[in-house]
């Protein structure tokens, strides 16, 4: 068990040699992702070439490739004719090069660290279906844990079934109890009894599981619209994170999703999983930009901590790996 | 974002006059739009590039038909093109002449592929078959848990793991044998999501194959999937095999491009689509249908199917009657949306309807919830008949008193009525007499334009 965070530098130094360790460890798993993305560079664009028409129109599909929506893709590009209008570039491997910085330039520095301040803090993960709000509540307890933290989960997903058995087999592996009604439960009392219990046992954050819900539902959107003023009523500044879940996997209705999620729960971050699987991940541009929310964390696998902060530079840099090595087979 | 396809080809085609040939120029012009349209329902790039390069030697020189825009000639191109690309008609899900038939449930984590087991469980019972499922995903925690659950609330008998059966190959074999044992003839196994890139994991459903006679291995795909789709269906295809696909949350607001795809680029059939929650909420497979979900056309048809299904044929045969009418008064528009909000989210149901979103963002909010329709029928009964007739005659004066007797504000009132009008717009822009001949058409199941269901072209 990690000691209590102690004030000043220690921990923060700390938590961030961890982090970098963990970049460390899953960025082979990102790879796959890097992989794709320069494989279509080198099949799209050949980089010795001058920078014509046709190579921003193959510059255009290959962002459209990554999930970046329309918009995104063309709006990166113009950016990208400009500076090479300005810095004189001639050749299409500079140009991919001052791409990079150019999305880095989107992704400009949002604050990207989780704020549980509260007593409780209240921490809502929500999603439509099968996103991995539940997998993620779990590594995020653990993460917390690790933080020296001392998380509560409840199990507000009264709706699917066995949801509440998945979730009790998370708390365990992280090591956080667990508040659980029946199915079929007002998840509104959940988080109601969730809250009580923190406070009587001493623990200074309740992560919140909820139902997948599909953001075109009016009803169990309004639901979710519930639990929030819960979270408002019995803590003051609650909930302090709203965490929506999305899939990389999931192309341009992910900016639907946020949208709706935004307007009814008062989205604060965003989690994007399954980057272990996707080789795109562009999407997290397009939203970024759309509704100014930040990404702040990332899932890449099934294990307790495949879960970290998003670190852009890193992903970046995995993305961008490779672009000017000679084609693997 | 855009609403119809359809507004922005006739926008493209304005220039010029309804006679003639198309030239290669406004063909270009016109394929551009479709590109876009194509690309923002997550086709995948070279899907996208390749049936346009397909409809453009097609469109290039084709007469302009006095009865028809070129607009609408090229969207009928597209339409008819994408309906053969996407499978040409129905394909169904087929069961073994000699039982049992084993179906075969793979794809990525979170596709959904436990609640469409179940689901086929009970399309197999209504097709006159005796279903077992089999708890064969062994790796996500209370996976088996959760399928316990859903078949016995069915009744439908399930075989889990058990001591000495610790493997999906090892499950999936005790479940044909309690099959054989229990008299069922219809076998579906769901197995742990995976991506398509873990190998140990593929090798893990190979097993399977090779441990029951798999009669078809369906690969359940999330409709709202990206440009990965393509990957996604190539991989399970060549590594594991695959006879067809399901596509899952088709309740939701994506415009389902995965499933050009899948059909397209890894010549997989789709023989179902998910939804909805419920166990009975497993849809027929209609290529004509999805083409216009695609393109962002509409789908009335659905649209009336479910509101025959669901709500009563009485109020179905109205809500076709009033759109055929060619004139929505606000009081036909206050009382569809109540109609409509029993068929599912307000906001799926809008999609189906040319001009839904216009509509919608018109109104202001994204979607009007409960509150805010109630808000909406207040002003409607606030207002006179002449002006629930005309409301281009609602002024400021008259503003002010709707809002005033209906508990809201002028600027509220001001935003129905312009919402309003523009879905009028929508309606009327199908044009005249021949556009409600083609929403009559189109809501008996033909095609959306003059011709579209005539076969050949
Ligand atoms: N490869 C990979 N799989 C993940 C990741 N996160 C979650 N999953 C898997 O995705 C599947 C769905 O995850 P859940 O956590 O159950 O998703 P959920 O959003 O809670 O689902 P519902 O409650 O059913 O809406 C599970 O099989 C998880 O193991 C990730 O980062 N990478
Ligand atoms: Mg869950």
């Amino acid at each position: 068990m990690p000691a209590a965070p102690e004030p000043g530098g220690g921990a923060a130094l700390e938590a961030a040699s961890r982090e970098r360790r963990w970049w460390g460890r899953v960025t082979g798993r990102l790879d796959r992702a890097g992989q794709a993305f320069a494989a279509q560079i080198r099949e799209r664009l050949p980089l010795g070439r001058g920078l014509d028409d046709e190579f921003y129109d193959a510059l255009t599909d290959v962002l459209i490739a990554s999930d970046c929506g329309v918009a995104v893709a063309e709006g990166l590009v113009e950016g990208l004719r400009v500076r090479a209008r300005a810095k004189g570039l001639r050749q299409a491997a500079d140009a991919v090069a001052a791409l990079q910085a150019e999305m880095a330039q989107s992704l400009v520095t949002r604050p990207r660290e989780l704020r549980l301040v509260g007593a409780p803090a209240v921490c809502l993960v929500v999603g439509v279906n099968g996103v991995g709000k539940t997998t993620t509540v779990g590594k995020l307890a653990h993460r917390l844990v690790q933080d020296g933290r001392r998380p509560l989960i409840a199990a507000a997903d009264t709706y699917r079934a066995a949801a509440t058995e998945q979730l009790r087999v998370w708390a365990q592996r992280a090591g956080v109890e667990m508040v659980a009604h029946r199915p079929g439960a007002d998840p509104g009392a959940v988080l109601f009894d969730a809250i009580t219990a923190a406070r009587a046992r001493d623990r200074d954050v309740v992560l919140v599981d909820t139902a997948g819900r599909l953001h075109t539902r009016q009803n169990l959107m309004a639901e979710l619209g519930k639990l929030v003023r819960v979270a408002a009523r019995q803590v003051e500044g609650g909930p302090q994170e709203v965490l929506l879940v999305l899939d990389a996997t999931t192309g341009g209705n992910a900016l639907s999703q946020a949208r709706t999620f935004q307007e009814v729960a008062a989205v604060t971050g965003l989690v994007l999983t399954k980057l272990d699987g996707s080789a795109r991940g562009g999407g997290l541009l397009q939203i970024e930009a759309a509704l100014d929310l930040p990404v702040k964390l990332v899932g890449v696998g099934e294990a307790l901590d495949d879960l970290g902060a998003f670190d852009p530079q890193a992903f970046l840099e995995a993305l961008f790996r490779g672009v000017g090595e000679p084609a693997a087979t | 974002m855009f609403d119809s396809l359809t507004d922005r080809l006739t926008a493209a085609f304005r220039r010029f006059t309804a006679k003639g040939a198309l030239t290669e120029a406004d063909v270009d012009a016109g394929l551009r739009e479709v590109r876009l349209a194509l690309l923002e329902a997550d086709v995948q790039y070279k899907v996208a590039r390749d049936f346009i390069a397909r409809i453009r030697s097609r469109a290039v020189g084709v007469e302009v038909l006095q009865s028809l825009t070129p607009g609408q000639q090229v969207i009928k191109l597209v339409h008819d093109e994408l309906v053969q690309l996407l499978g040409g008609e129905t394909t169904r899900l087929t069961y073994q002449p000699r039982p049992p038939t084993v179906i075969l449930l793979l794809g990525l984590q979170g596709a959904g592929k436990t609640t469409t087991t179940v689901k086929l469980a009970l399309l197999a019972r209504r097709e006159g078959h005796r279903p077992l499922c089999v708890a064969a995903d062994l790796q996500r925690p209370a996976a088996v848990e959760q399928l316990r659950v859903l078949a016995t609330a069915q009744e439908v008998p399930l075989v889990g793991p058990s001591p000495d059966t610790r493997t999906p190959a090892a499950v999936a074999a005790r479940g044909v044998r309690e099959a054989e044992r229990l008299g069922c003839d219809v076998v579906l196994v769901d197995s742990a999501g995976r991506l398509h890139l873990d190998e140990p994991l593929l090798e893990e459903l190979r097993a399977v194959r090779a441990a029951v006679p798999v009669g078809t291995a369906v690969l359940v795909v999330d409709a709202m999937t990206g440009q990965e789709a393509v990957n996604v269906a190539t991989a399970f295809r060549d590594q594991v095999g695959v006879d067809g696909v399901i596509l899952t949350k088709l309740d939701s607001d994506a415009r389902g491009g995965a499933a050009l795809s899948m059909r397209a680029a890894a010549g997989l059939p789709i023989l179902l689509c998910g939804v909805g929650e419920r166990p009975q909420d497993l849809e027929p497979f209609h290529p004509d249908r999805m083409a216009r979900r695609i393109l962002g056309m509409g789908d009335v048809v659905t649209l009336v199917e479910r509101a025959q299904a669901q709500v009563d044929r009485e109020g179905a045969a109205q809500m076709e009657e009033r759109m055929m009418a060619g004139r929505l008064t606000l009081d036909d528009f206050i009382a569809q949306l109540r109609q409509l909000r029993q068929l599912g989210s307000l906001e799926s149901v809008l999609d189906m309807v040319p001009g839904g979103r216009a509509l919608l963002r018109g109104g202001g909010a994204a979607v009007p919830d409960e509150g805010q329709l109630r808000h909406m029928e207040a002003m409607v009964l606030a207002m006179t008949p002449a002006e629930r007739r005309r409301p281009e005659i609602i002024d400021a004066s008259r503003r002010r008193r709707i809002a005033a007797g209906s508990g809201t504000t002028p600027p509220e009132v001001s935003r129905l009525v312009k919402g309003f009008a523009q879905m009028q717009g929508m309606m009327r822009s199908l044009g005249g007499a021949r556009g409600r001949r083609q929403l009559a058409g189109m809501l008996r199941g033909g095609g959306l334009l003059p011709g579209w269901d005539r076969p050949g072209r």
